[in-house]
């Protein structure tokens, strides 16, 4: 009888962290940023119907890069989470915090439990405070982790370049039109030359603040879009 | 007798930290919710009539604001009507605490397909849903807390406003122009009947519409007519391409205040012609 090779447990974590990684590398990122009334969510998505970005509740949005499958799962199974306690006791009590937690016990077991390959996926838990100083931006890893950034917070592959850019460009109460131009200029800047990304190739969501219904979440059309890029050029 | 050696797979899940919703699904038997034999209705307040119509623009719905328990008026402010999203209406009679809570589930049910698919259901998927939901709800029909609602909304396909009525057991009727459900619904109904035009304009129609409830009210005791002292006046809300809204109260108490004045010169309400 063969036994198997003996592999230390930090190199078993290692590999199954670099697989994830390389994973999430190869997809376009995604941009999550703070604006004056809201927050806006900016993905390079070459198809208009396969959604990066998405709605879980009233105030609370979702964005994912890596695997389409199992971010897809992952969103509907927040979908369901967010729905349920909302039902079960109040729409006040499904918060963004809540959604993230469960995100990242999911994560985490998976990652960590030998027999399933690690999730390649990344995600954005943004929640829309009642005023800006109260907007949450969570982002989690693949292997469960949990940040809770400020401002904005950059995913997928080239984080450092993107990042870079979107810092430089990015002040306190940067309005719409500002904030999904500068978002859109820092997915293109991921090389070492600039692309320029068209209204065909990006998908653009907001929560936003200024919505009377309940449901903050919106998308932004090709047209609204084509306008906001329009005026930068 | 055959004894569980470990722990089921659900209790290891991650997910709820609610003891009855992990009861419920774990292990259903253990709660108190089964009901035996007999009408409970008495025990459960009722909510009584309510109508709604097309118009070129859309549908209204209203709703009076009276729920009853027996011979007692347990509220005199109930809302029965509701948005179910943001293109159609509920309105509900029957079991008022089944017929909220059913409206709670109706409108999550909607809105959770529509997140999910990423886009919303047609109006004829949304009037099926319903069916299914009241169709749950027909052992509890049989215990005397029915809930009845009627259901209306415009749909972007035919860009019409079109009404649903439900019967217990989960039966779903369309219904041409107007309709009205509940225990005034007959003398609603036979208002509309007289004073309903296709081509009236939202005043037009939403003052057709309080003249039926005000019918109802004046004879059927579990109606409740405007209440001028409380300034508590119908619900009425409409569906149409632009989404749903509520009548202002400045507005209802205008349609509310002409509905009255003719009817002091009137009281049986407008006269129709005879031919």
């Amino acid at each position: 009888m063969s036994s198997p090779f003996y592999v230390a447990p930090e190199q078993q974590m290692k590999d199954r962290a670099d697989f994830a990684r390389k994973g999430i590398a190869r997809g376009r990122s995604v941009v999550v940023l703070q604006y004056a009334d809201g927050i806006c969510m900016v993905a390079e998505n070459r198809s208009q119907t396969l959604h990066k970005i998405s709605e879980i509740y009233d105030r609370i949005g979702f964005a994912a890069v890596g695997r389409y499958n199992e971010f897809e799962n992952l969103r509907i199974a927040g979908i369901r989470h967010a729905d349920m306690r909302g039902y079960a006791y109040d729409r006040a009590d499904v918060t963004g915090r809540g959604l993230a937690n469960a995100y990242a016990q999911l994560l985490g077991t998976i990652f960590s439990s030998g027999g399933e390959k690690p999730y390649e996926v990344e995600l954005i838990v943004a929640e829309l405070g009642v005023t800006a100083d109260r907007d949450e931006i969570y982002r989690l890893t693949y292997d469960g982790s949990v940040a809770d950034e400020s401002n904005y917070a950059v995913m997928g592959g080239a984080t450092e370049a993107i990042g870079a850019v979107v810092a430089e460009g990015y002040h306190d109460g940067i309005g719409l039109d500002d904030a999904v131009r500068l978002a859109v200029h820092a997915l293109g800047s991921d090389g070492t030359e600039h692309r320029s990304l068209e209204v065909d190739s990006l998908e653009v969501a907001l929560l936003d603040r200024t919505r009377i219904t309940p449901r903050k979440f919106r998308r932004l059309g090709d047209r609204a879009l084509a306008e906001i890029l329009g005026h930068s050029s | 007798m055959s004894r569980p050696e470990v722990l089921p797979a659900a209790y290891l899940r991650a997910g709820t930290s609610s003891f009855s919703e992990f009861v419920s699904q774990v292990a259903p038997e253990v709660l108190p919710f089964q009901h035996s034999g007999g009408s409970v209705g008495d025990l459960a307040p009722h909510g009584t009539t309510i109508v709604s119509a097309t118009f070129p623009d859309g549908v209204v719905m209203a709703g009076d604001r009276r729920a009853t328990m027996g011979n007692l008026i347990a509220q005199r402010d109930i809302q029965k009507v509701y948005a179910s999203d943001e293109y159609s209406l509920i309105g509900i009679a029957g079991a008022a605490g089944l017929a909220v809570e059913m409206v709670r589930l109706f409108r999550v049910e909607l809105e959770h397909y529509e997140k999910i698919e990423g886009a919303p259901l047609s109006l004829d998927g949304k009037a099926n849903r319903l069916s299914a939901l009241i169709r749950q709800n027909l052992p509890m029909a049989m215990q005397g807390l029915a809930v009845l609602p009627l259901f209306a909304g415009w749909d972007h396909a035919a860009e019409i406003g079109r009404i649903f009525s439900y019967d217990a057991t989960g039966g779903r009727y369309e219904e041409t122009a107007f309709h009205s459900v509940g225990s005034g619904s007959i003398f609603a109904r036979g208002t509309l009947k007289k004073l309903y035009q296709p081509d009236l304009d939202l005043r037009g129609i939403a003052t057709a519409i309080v003249q039926a409830l005000f019918d109802a009210a004046d004879d059927d005791a579990a109606t409740g007519g405007p209440d001028l002292m409380r300034k508590i006046y119908p619900i009425v809300m409409v569906a149409g391409p632009d989404g749903v809204s509520e009548l202002s109260e400045d507005l209802m108490t205008e349609i509310t205040d002409d509905v009255i004045a003719g009817r002091r010169i009137r009281p049986d309400g407008p006269a129709a012609p005879l031919t």
